[in-house]
């Protein structure tokens, strides 16, 4: 024991000397989540109260596209620009100036209009209420196409949405005009309403509540812990220079030489940075709860999550300590720890799920995510934030972190008696 | 005190024997040198008593313990001063100190007596709170060379412990040693001043290629060879002055 106090109290003194490292080590994580909160949420606000530009080449000026308007005008999101002529609206889409162009064809009304009678009058004819059926069976309208002109920078995710909403919006309108079709056929009186047209299937959106109030999701819920978990793993960096710097400054061969096992050696740098871990994940949550909503962004919730958020974060420390003595063990140079930690701690984070959702992967890398630590650690978090989990729920997430962390520093002991057997 | 048997280290990748077939039987409160060449292999000796590397073959024994059998036990009896400068640079000469000595398992006072007393006789008391890269060549190999017999080891290993060092430490760190040795502390050192080798060791080894090829008390080496005055002479006369360059 006390040779692991010695130990640790010598990380400490190595830790506090080094003013540069320590600012990186508290403050870029820092940095990193004011940074990805703002622009994430900036883009939740972009999505939701700013208006996107879009410009509507209206070819067609009937009720289709009078009811393409309205559909885009009460959506929120789009400002609606008209264009007279498509060449135009082509020409400022691809040159950058606008995201999207809608280009209404023409006659689009009455060929719907002409469409649905077509197809409502056959209907009728069945039933031996049309006289004259064989005269519409042999003018069947041609189908027509809405186009859209996409800026070649639009994002996938933006141009799903447009499709899907104005498909939705067309379907809505040929829905309308077949009841209209209908009561026009079925009645004399056009005041007489026979049919109820509005949506008879609608949805409510069910949250997990925490006493009796709902657990409505913010980009700071979101963000805080995706990259303070990021950040936590980022010791992985240091910790593995810190050791490779023992090897090169010789202070190692003197360790070796003394008797001391290698596991008091680790556990010394496990207690100092694990102690460093935590600091960081407070600071976060510091920033998350006071600093947010003084700059804007969404206040991090955390009340009466504090003793489980602490406990999957200590966790999460504990399996990137574990990753960063294993890495020092092997690395023979800085050359060596440094690049590949960084990077392997991105890699991680992607497979983690801190940038791209899990469940949006090919299920082939949903398989491999299921082994990053960090894809433990963020559910965990996501757990104790926003699924109101208790400590039973998290313990196979914690489990499997403190599994790495023991499974990741006894190959660094095995490894390294090995390596120096006598 | 140190019995070796048939010890032969060949390095990975290399044509060569680092250390051949090697015989050597070091008695108890004896300071004995280990004097060759560059890449003679006097080190690469050195690091296997001190179990920082494995021997090819062979065996050697401490005080009649092996490092397979006590390992642990057999570290507490030993100290290494290695040639390069095992010390934390960032940490005072103190904060070091205390910390290699926590490993050997002193603590509390014992800890701190120990480190004050070594720190006054090397010239060293009014610089213990200074950071180690603030420290001069001489002052660092002094600090190094506490390190190592904080813990009053029954053993030291000196690989070439006043390189690089102005003839003040020199005199300072050599008076030390032999009071260390005085005191009962056996010593394999290994050095290319062979003035300082020839006053300082009670019996001497000539390495080259791996193979003790001469050892004796210095002054019986010299006797022996004809027309050596000192144990430069006898040792340029025995190892030759053809390069020894390994790559």
């Amino acid at each position: 024991m006390h040779k692991l106090i010695a130990s640790a109290y010598k990380e400490t003194l190595l830790l506090s000397r080094d003013l540069g490292g320590l600012a990186i080590l508290f403050v870029m994580p820092l940095v990193l989540v004011i940074t990805i909160t703002l622009i994430q949420d900036s883009s939740f606000k972009t999505i939701n109260d700013t208006k996107i530009p879009v410009l509507v080449v209206d070819l067609d000026k009937g009720s289709v596209s009078q009811s393409i308007f309205e559909g885009l005008s009460t959506s929120n999101s789009l400002e609606i620009i008209t264009k007279a002529s498509e060449e135009e609206a082509k020409r400022a889409v691809f040159n950058g100036e606008y995201q999207l162009a809608i280009v209404i064809p023409e006659n689009l009304s009455a060929v719907l209009q002409k469409k649905v009678n077509y197809n409502v009058e056959g209907i009728l004819a069945k039933f031996g209420l049309e006289e004259d059926s064989l005269q519409i069976a042999e003018s069947v309208p041609k189908r027509m196409e809405i186009i859209l002109y996409f800026d070649p920078a639009t994002q996938q995710s933006f141009k799903s949405s447009v499709k899907n909403g104005i498909d939705r919006m067309i379907s809505q309108i040929e829905t309308q005009s077949i009841y209209k079709a209908f009561q026009e056929q079925l009645s004399e009186d056009e005041e007489e309403a026979i049919f109820e047209t509005e949506r008879f299937i609608s949805y409510k959106e069910m949250v997990p509540t925490k006493d009796s109030k709902d657990i409505i999701p913010n980009s700071a819920q979101h963000n805080v812990p995706a990259w303070a978990l990021f950040a936590i793993f980022f010791i992985i960096v240091p910790l593995s220079i810190n050791m490779v710097k023992e090897k090169t400054q010789g202070t190692f061969v003197r360790l070796r030489t003394n008797p001391v096992h290698y596991a008091t050696v680790l556990g010394g740098k496990t207690v100092v940075y694990l102690t460093v871990c935590l600091i960081q994940f407070s600071l976060m949550l510091i920033i998350g709860v006071y600093l947010f909503p003084a700059i804007g962004l969404p206040t991090l919730d955390v009340a009466g999550r504090l003793p489980l958020l602490f406990t999957v974060a200590a966790f999460a420390g504990l399996a990137a300590i574990g990753l960063g003595l294993l890495l020092g063990t092997v690395a023979k140079t800085q050359e060596q720890s440094a690049p590949f930690g960084a990077t392997f701690v991105v890699i991680l984070a992607a497979l983690g799920g801190v940038w791209v959702p899990v469940f949006v992967m090919p299920k082939f890398m949903q398989l491999v995510s299921n082994l990053s630590p960090m894809n433990w650690g963020l559910n965990g978090f996501y757990d104790v934030f926003l699924r109101n989990s208790n400590l039973k729920e998290i313990l196979p997430e914690i489990g499997l972190l403190f599994m790495f962390f023991i499974i990741t520093t006894v190959i660094s002991i095995v490894y390294n008696e090995k390596k120096n057997a006598i | 005190m140190i019995k070796i048997h048939q010890l032969s280290k060949k390095y990975k990748g290399a044509d060569y024997f680092s250390v051949m077939d090697l015989d050597l039987h070091v008695k108890e409160q004896e300071i004995f040198g280990l004097l060759g060449p560059n890449g003679a292999g006097k080190t690469t000796l050195i690091s296997m008593l001190c179990s920082l590397i494995k021997p090819t073959s062979g065996s050697f024994s401490i005080n009649g313990r092996t490092f397979k059998e006590n390992k642990n036990e057999l570290k507490q009896l030993i100290g290494i001063v290695p040639q390069e400068y095992s010390l934390y640079p960032t940490l005072t000469a103190y904060e070091n100190l205390a910390y290699f000595g926590s490993m050997y398992g002193l603590k509390g006072s014992e800890l701190k007596n120990s480190i004050d007393e070594h720190l006054e006789i090397l010239g060293l008391t009014r610089f213990a709170h200074k950071k180690i890269d603030s420290f001069s060549g001489g002052m660092k190999r002094r600090v190094n060379l506490i390190a190592s017999i904080l813990h009053q080891p029954k053993v030291l290993f000196l690989d070439e412990p006043t390189v690089g060092v102005d003839v003040q430490s020199k005199n300072v760190i050599i008076d030390h040693l032999k009071q260390l040795n005085a005191e009962g502390t056996t010593m394999i050192y290994t050095s290319h001043h062979l003035n300082e080798a020839e006053n300082f060791c009670s019996r001497v080894a000539i390495i080259d290629e791996g193979k003790i090829i001469s050892k004796g008390i210095p002054s019986d080496l010299i006797a022996k060879q004809a027309n050596a005055h000192n144990l430069e002479d006898v040792f340029i006369a025995i190892t030759g002055k053809a390069l020894r360059d390994h790559a």
